[in-house]
């Protein structure tokens, strides 16, 4: 069978942030009403996780369950495992009111590192992404510059963030520009008491 | 430029995050409806001077349509709600009302 | 003369000499510099032209309000007209040059003299070029064009970069002067997250000036003492170079952040941007933006060395410079006499201090005539004597008509009118003014502030800003603004005894609002308002007498204020010369509108990061590196690039197009067909919802099936159109056009989400998650066959039918439907594996001769078979029936979006335009695009339009021409010729036939 490949194709740029393409990475959509006790316990059986809180991230793109909406979860997975860990979400749920898609090839997922990383997000998303106000552990859904995006903090130095598989390259683009070597804005270095 | 509150996802984000949706509580007019009815549904709006209900979607965010009430006057947001009502909250009443004592919601 | 004086000048470094050119010359200052202080210091008064008149003049101000120190700065990719000498900072290599002359600064022909002058008065433009027509174009216009604009625009790109930065804070300060820096530390030690925000490169405004004694500390130790105790504290960030720019809705700020103008080993494009704009979100924002010094309206009181008061002292105490060596100063107020106390103190001549007031008691016109300084009282300028620079004054009674009392020879004039405070960033959401009688001025009014989400007030002013001229009233004004936004927002400010401020006092100014009372017209019309408008008092007396009653109409009509400066010196002034005119008050006048931006700001920072390829965002598809490679064409589709076609060399665009199309029609081609919009809609009520959605019935399609579908808007009208495959009982992938997808899915999800939430459904948008190949032709199913997997016989995956299983080992779904007319295959595979795709199709077809199309060979065939494309035959006001589409819309179902709307009775009209095909006369000629088709006349007598061209194109299969277009009452007229005349010599004659030129009975792609 053939390679499967990403759309940005292991594309990293080294600026005062690093932005690189994260790979092949399993995405999966899980629709359903995350207040019902058996949408719960199908979830946690499936993924190990607990049903994010809202706007939570549990985990990372190498393994996690976001929160989208109040009836949509994103599970991270392997690439390889999406079909069967799919198959398996919509085993477990059964005749809860459910929708399981995989979405792994629709999105890209793009890592960022470096001390200026909330900087860099700053320059294109209207978000508070100040100590405090934004933390590993949170993710947030809006806009980086034009195109819709996701992110979340895996530390305070590091993010990583998913946008559609069509604007991937745009949105590399962008990052690298606005995370290029002297483009620091040290707005946000001082840590909020 | 407007700041807003997502009553499904939380998030106080400003207006280009979200799109507009016109009108809220509409009542839609199908099949069998007099031509009064199907051109009011489709055409006629209150565009009011003062309080106000509108319908936005959250486009960059979670993709959830709500209610927001609204003053268009100052742009103060008196609250928002979920769009799956068909009457406006008794809160969001209250909120309008401790701001705007002599305003009425219209029968 | 202006100089550079032995000592002083505490923003520059002497030890470090910067050169610089002006107007080509090499000049030099010093480190710390503007470039208005280095002119000044270089003996250059003279800097540039006047807009309207190429009047010679100086530099008036010594900051951002400065109207007449325009300079052109940079060269080629980097040159930037009408930038402010006062605010550029002088660094090595600064290029400026002069504006408005030719051919030289000093030399202009185009000045126009004083008589001349009264040919020009307000609304000259108005007046002058009204008649005859034809002078527009051959007389006013070239000449206007040639000499209108201010500065040069630049012709190269700009080579710097630029970006966006989203900043957030609960107190945002702008202006980091006494009353700015106490305001910031006294939110701050509340604890609220505070950014302070300053123009100049420098903290401390005008304390850098005027000495005040602040808790019995000189300013100097004071400043330190608060700028480092606010740098120590973690919740608050300063920013100079940073300029409040606007401020907006619901505490939205913009700030203009210039980055690296004041360097001089600065790459344009290199590493960093040039410029940052801000987009501040802020829940209180305290404006601590100072007052500025009013001119006075004195004949001559533009003539080069005439400058504002403490602009002057300015230059001397920051600059080490001075506008002249003997100057007169002439004001209404005892601040100016800081400025001659200041001139005298660094060894430099004040002839006279001229004070329109009948006293001046107060202490600092005791310390000016202790130090020896001339007073006279009740006395003005009549005139300034002088062109390119100041040579004398003559003195008259303030109160009289200018009888000329004594001529002073002097080389530079301090004048002060009084100080207004710099209002725009509360007005800009509207903040209200109140006129204050005992200072002349307008000043927020804080009962009228403007008012954010909540309903409060969102926007306080500190210290001068609110009128608190006085360092003593400044400073407690300054304290109590920095607590009550902390306050307001939930800090617990401190309750300490609040610093307290002393400088000397000052008596009340008078009013004067021109220099004498009674000037004549002679006078007047050389008492310039608007220096950089060139609009005089004359001017505005003239829209006065001439009806311009309301300030926004007199504004327009005069052009007071509507230049870079926006007004910053000349708008109260000219205020008061209307009202006076009008015999009314000043705040019976009222003040023009502030707009955003502060001062102008670079196109390139409101452009930010999206310029060149980020300019907007490109879609593109799995195997788009493939087709860039393979000499594709590109066409812009929605947000897509798609391949238009794939030029071989030596080929023409449509010699590829017809290739592509016969080779398909005879062989086999296939397209890159992944930007088709692909929804999931899944669900118990996945068909009821669909029934809703499409005029078609959608509930009757039987699984593994693929059905056309429509979708119209609540008004009727098409909107969307695609091929929708029940994949299961209740799980359906309803295609949509490209650029359709997003707004297919939105349009789902809000009649889900705001109208029938009952239904048991949802919907994934999966067009990303998918490549999508389409292969066409009669070879088709061979080559998908040689790829091994799957039965694609015809008894295997029948016309309209859908199969899941391997290709080439590659998961995939296939869909037997046809855009083309030919044997054809969609074949959908995980975004992922579309190369992999396309490679194994190019390798596995080579023998076959596959050749991939473009778009316009799809149009071209999907034209040949009569198949409408949304967005061609639709514009929003097409029905289905329109376009004789009428079969796929349901008469069964109770209720679909449309419906309603389908059954009014001009929906239903026979006459209205409906699809045709159009055969030209002579098959070689391609109708426009768009071409009308005439018939008869109109109600003006002249030719009717009774319908339009939508698609058009040569059809390489047929050896024609072919056309679509919708004409009304089309579907009776078969066999009609129609006229459709494209200019004024050519009509094109088309016979009206059935739209379906290829193949009508459907044989070729069911096989």
């Amino acid at each position: 069978m053939s390679d499967p490949r990403t759309a940005l194709q292991g594309a990293h740029f080294a600026g005062d942030v690093t932005v690189t393409d994260a790979g092949l990475i399993g995405m999966i959509s899980i629709r359903g009403d995350q207040s019902d006790s058996g949408f719960r316990t199908a979830i946690r059986h499936v993924t190990g996780h607990d049903v994010p809180d809202q706007r939570e991230m549990r985990g990372d793109a190498t393994g996690g369950l976001a929160w989208m909406s109040p009836d949509d979860l994103m599970l991270f997975c392997g690439h390889a495992q999406a079909n069967i860990m799919a198959d398996r979400l919509t085993a477990a749920l059964g005749d809860t009111r459910n929708m399981v898609t995989v979405l792994s090839d629709a999105r890209a997922v793009i890592r960022l590192h470096g001390a200026s990383v909330r900087d860099v997000l700053a320059k294109g998303a209207p978000v508070d992404l100040a100590p405090g106000k934004f933390e590993p552990g949170s993710i947030r859904r809006t806009r980086l510059g034009q195109v819709a995006v996701a992110f979340w903090l895996t530390g305070q130095d590091s993010a990583e963030l998913v946008c559609f598989r069509s604007v991937a390259g745009f949105v590399f683009d962008w990052l690298s520009v606005a995370a290029a070597h002297g483009a620091s804005v040290a707005y946000h270095a001082k840590p909020l008491t | 430029m407007l700041r807003l509150t997502c009553p499904y996802c939380g998030v106080t984000g400003e207006e280009t995050e979200f799109h507009p949706g016109g009108e809220a509580h509409l009542t839609r007019s199908g099949p069998g409806a007099t031509d009064e009815a199907f051109r009011d549904y489709l055409f006629q709006r209150r565009n009011p001077r003062g309080v106000h209900f509108e319908r936005w979607h959250h486009q960059y965010g979670c993709g959830k349509w709500f209610h927001a009430a609204r003053c268009t006057l100052t742009l103060e947001v008196f609250g928002t709600y979920t769009a799956q009502t068909a009457v406006i909250p008794e809160h969001i009443i209250d909120a309008i009302q401790s701001r705007r004592p002599d305003w009425r919601p219209e029968a | 003369m202006s100089t550079r004086i032995k000592s002083g000048g505490r923003l520059i470094d002497r030890t470090r000499k910067v050169s610089f050119t002006f107007n080509g010359s090499r000049l030099s200052g010093f480190s710390g510099d503007t470039l208005a202080s280095a002119l000044l210091g270089s003996g250059q008064t003279l800097m540039g032209r006047s807009f309207k008149y190429h009047r010679p003049r100086g530099v008036v101000g010594a900051g951002s309000e400065e109207p007449n120190a325009l300079m052109g700065l940079g060269q080629g990719p980097t040159f930037e007209p009408n930038q402010r000498a006062t605010t550029a900072e002088l660094h090595d290599g600064l290029q400026a040059e002069s504006q408005n002359h030719w051919p030289s600064l000093s030399i202009d022909v185009g000045v126009v003299n004083a008589a001349l002058s009264r040919f020009f008065p307000a609304g000259f433009y108005y007046k002058t070029f009204m008649a005859p027509r034809a002078a527009w174009k051959h007389v006013f216009e070239p000449v206007i064009r040639k000499t209108a604009g201010l500065g040069k625009a630049p012709t190269e790109a700009d080579a710097d970069r630029y970006e966006h930065f989203y900043a957030y804070a609960d107190v945002l300060v702008i202006g980091a002067g006494m009353a700015g820096l106490q305001a910031a530390l006294e939110a701050g030690r509340a604890g609220a997250r505070v950014l302070l925000v300053e123009q100049t490169p420098h903290l401390g405004g005008r304390l850098l000036s005027d000495e005040v004694e602040i808790d019995e500390e000189t300013s100097d130790a004071w400043l330190s003492r608060t700028i480092a105790e606010l740098q120590a504290l973690p919740n608050v960030e300063i920013r100079t170079r940073l300029m409040g720019a606007g401020v907006y809705d619901h505490g939205y700020v913009t700030g203009y952040e210039r980055l690296t103008d004041h360097m001089s080993d600065h790459m344009p494009g290199g590493e960093g941007p040039r410029h940052r704009l801000w987009r501040i979100r802020a829940d209180r924002i305290v404006t601590a933006t100072g007052a500025m010094e009013r001119p006075l309206a004195f004949a001559g009181n533009d003539v080069p060395g005439v400058m504002l008061a403490a602009a002057l002292r300015d230059y001397v105490a920051l600059y080490g410079v001075t506008a002249g060596d003997r100057t007169v100063i002439v004001t209404n107020n005892d601040d100016a006499y800081r400025t001659a106390i200041a001139l005298k103190r660094a060894g430099l001549e004040v002839p006279v201090i001229l004070d329109t007031r009948d006293a001046a008691i107060g202490p600092l016109p005791r310390q000016a005539r202790d130090l020896g300084i001339r007073v006279e009282l009740g006395k003005g300028i009549a005139t300034v004597k002088g062109g390119k620079k100041v040579e004398a004054v003559e003195i008259c009674s303030q109160a009289g008509e200018g009888s000329v009392l004594e001529t002073i020879p002097c080389d530079a004039v301090a004048m002060s009118g009084g100080w207004s405070p710099v209002v725009h960033l509360w007005s800009h959401c509207g903040g209200k003014l109140v006129w204050d009688t005992d200072q002349s001025h307008f000043r927020p009014d804080p009962d009228r502030p403007p008012t954010g989400h909540d309903g409060a007030g969102f926007v306080l002013t500190a210290g001068a800003a609110s009128g608190a001229l006085h360092a003593a009233d400044t400073m407690p004004d300054a304290v109590a603004a920095g607590r009550r936004a902390a306050r307001e927002l939930g800090f617990t400010p401190s309750d300490t005894t609040a610093p307290t401020a002393n400088a000397e006092a000052e008596e009340p100014l008078q009013p004067v609002w021109m220099m004498p009372a009674g000037a004549s017209y002679k006078l007047r019309s050389k008492a310039f308002l608007d220096f950089q408008n060139d609009v005089k008092v004359s001017d505005v007396q003239l829209a006065a007498r001439e009806g311009f009653e309301s300030v926004e109409h007199a504004k327009r009509y005069t052009t007071l204020g509507m230049a870079t400066d926006q007004g910053k010196l000349s708008n109260i002034n000219g205020l008061a010369v209307l009202a006076d005119s009008l015999g009314t008050t000043i705040p019976q006048v009222g003040t023009t509108t502030f707009r955003p931006p502060y001062t102008p700001i670079s196109m390139g920072s409101i452009a930010g990061a999206a310029r060149g390829p980020l300019f907007k965002p490109l879609r593109k598809s799995p195997m788009d590196d493939w087709h860039d490679a393979n000499g594709a064409v590109w066409e812009p589709v929605a947000d897509w690039r798609r391949p238009y076609t794939y030029l071989r060399e030596g080929e023409a665009q449509h010699e590829a197009v017809h290739r592509e199309i016969r080779n398909t029609r005879g062989n086999v081609g296939v397209l890159d067909a992944s930007t088709l919009g692909k929804i999931v809609v899944q669900g118990p009520d996945a068909a009821k919802f669909l029934d809703l959605i499409y005029t078609n019935m959608m509930s009757s399609l039987k699984p593994g099936r693929c059905r056309y579908g429509l979708m119209c808007t609540e008004n009727g009208f098409l909107f969307d159109d695609g091929v929708v495959v029940r994949l299961a009982e209740d799980k359906f992938l309803c295609h949509t056009t490209s650029g359709g997808s997003d707004r297919v899915h939105a349009w789902m999800e809000e009649w889900l989400q705001t109208e029938w939430w009952a239904l048991d459904v949802y919907t994934a948008n999966v067009t990303e998650q998918y490549a999508q190949i389409a292969v066409v032709g009669p070879k088709a199913r061979q080559l998908l066959e040689s790829l091994g997997g799957m039965d694609l016989s015809r008894e295997g995956l029948s016309f309209m039918g859908m199969a899941e299983g391997d290709l080439a080992g590659i998961p995939a779904r296939v869909f037997r439907i046809s855009f083309s007319g030919e044997l054809s295959y969609e074949v959908a595979v995980p975004a992922c594996y579309g190369r992999a795709l396309w490679d194994l199709l190019m390798q596995h077809g080579a023998p076959l001769g596959v050749m991939p199309y473009g778009t316009e060979a799809l149009h071209v065939m999907r034209a040949e078979k009569g198949f409408i494309m949304i967005g061609d035959e639709t514009d929003g006001t097409v029905t289905p029936h329109d376009l004789a589409l009428g079969w796929a819309v349901s008469k069964k179902k109770q209720d679909f979006i449309g419906k309603r709307a389908l059954e009014r009775p001009d929906l239903i009209r026979p006459d209205r335009k409906q699809l045709v095909g159009l055969a030209t006369q002579d098959p070689a000629t391609v109708l426009p695009d768009g071409a009308h088709a005439v018939a008869g006349s109109n109600e003006y007598g002249g030719p009717k339009t009774i319908g339009h061209v939508t698609s058009t194109y040569y059809s390489p299969t047929l050896d024609r021409s072919i056309a679509m277009a919708l004409i009304e009452g089309g579907a009776n007229r078969m066999g009609e010729v129609l006229e459709f005349p494209v200019d004024s010599q050519t009509v094109i004659r088309a016979t009206i036939v059935d739209p379906v030129f290829y193949d009508k009975a459907g044989e070729r792609q069911d096989v």
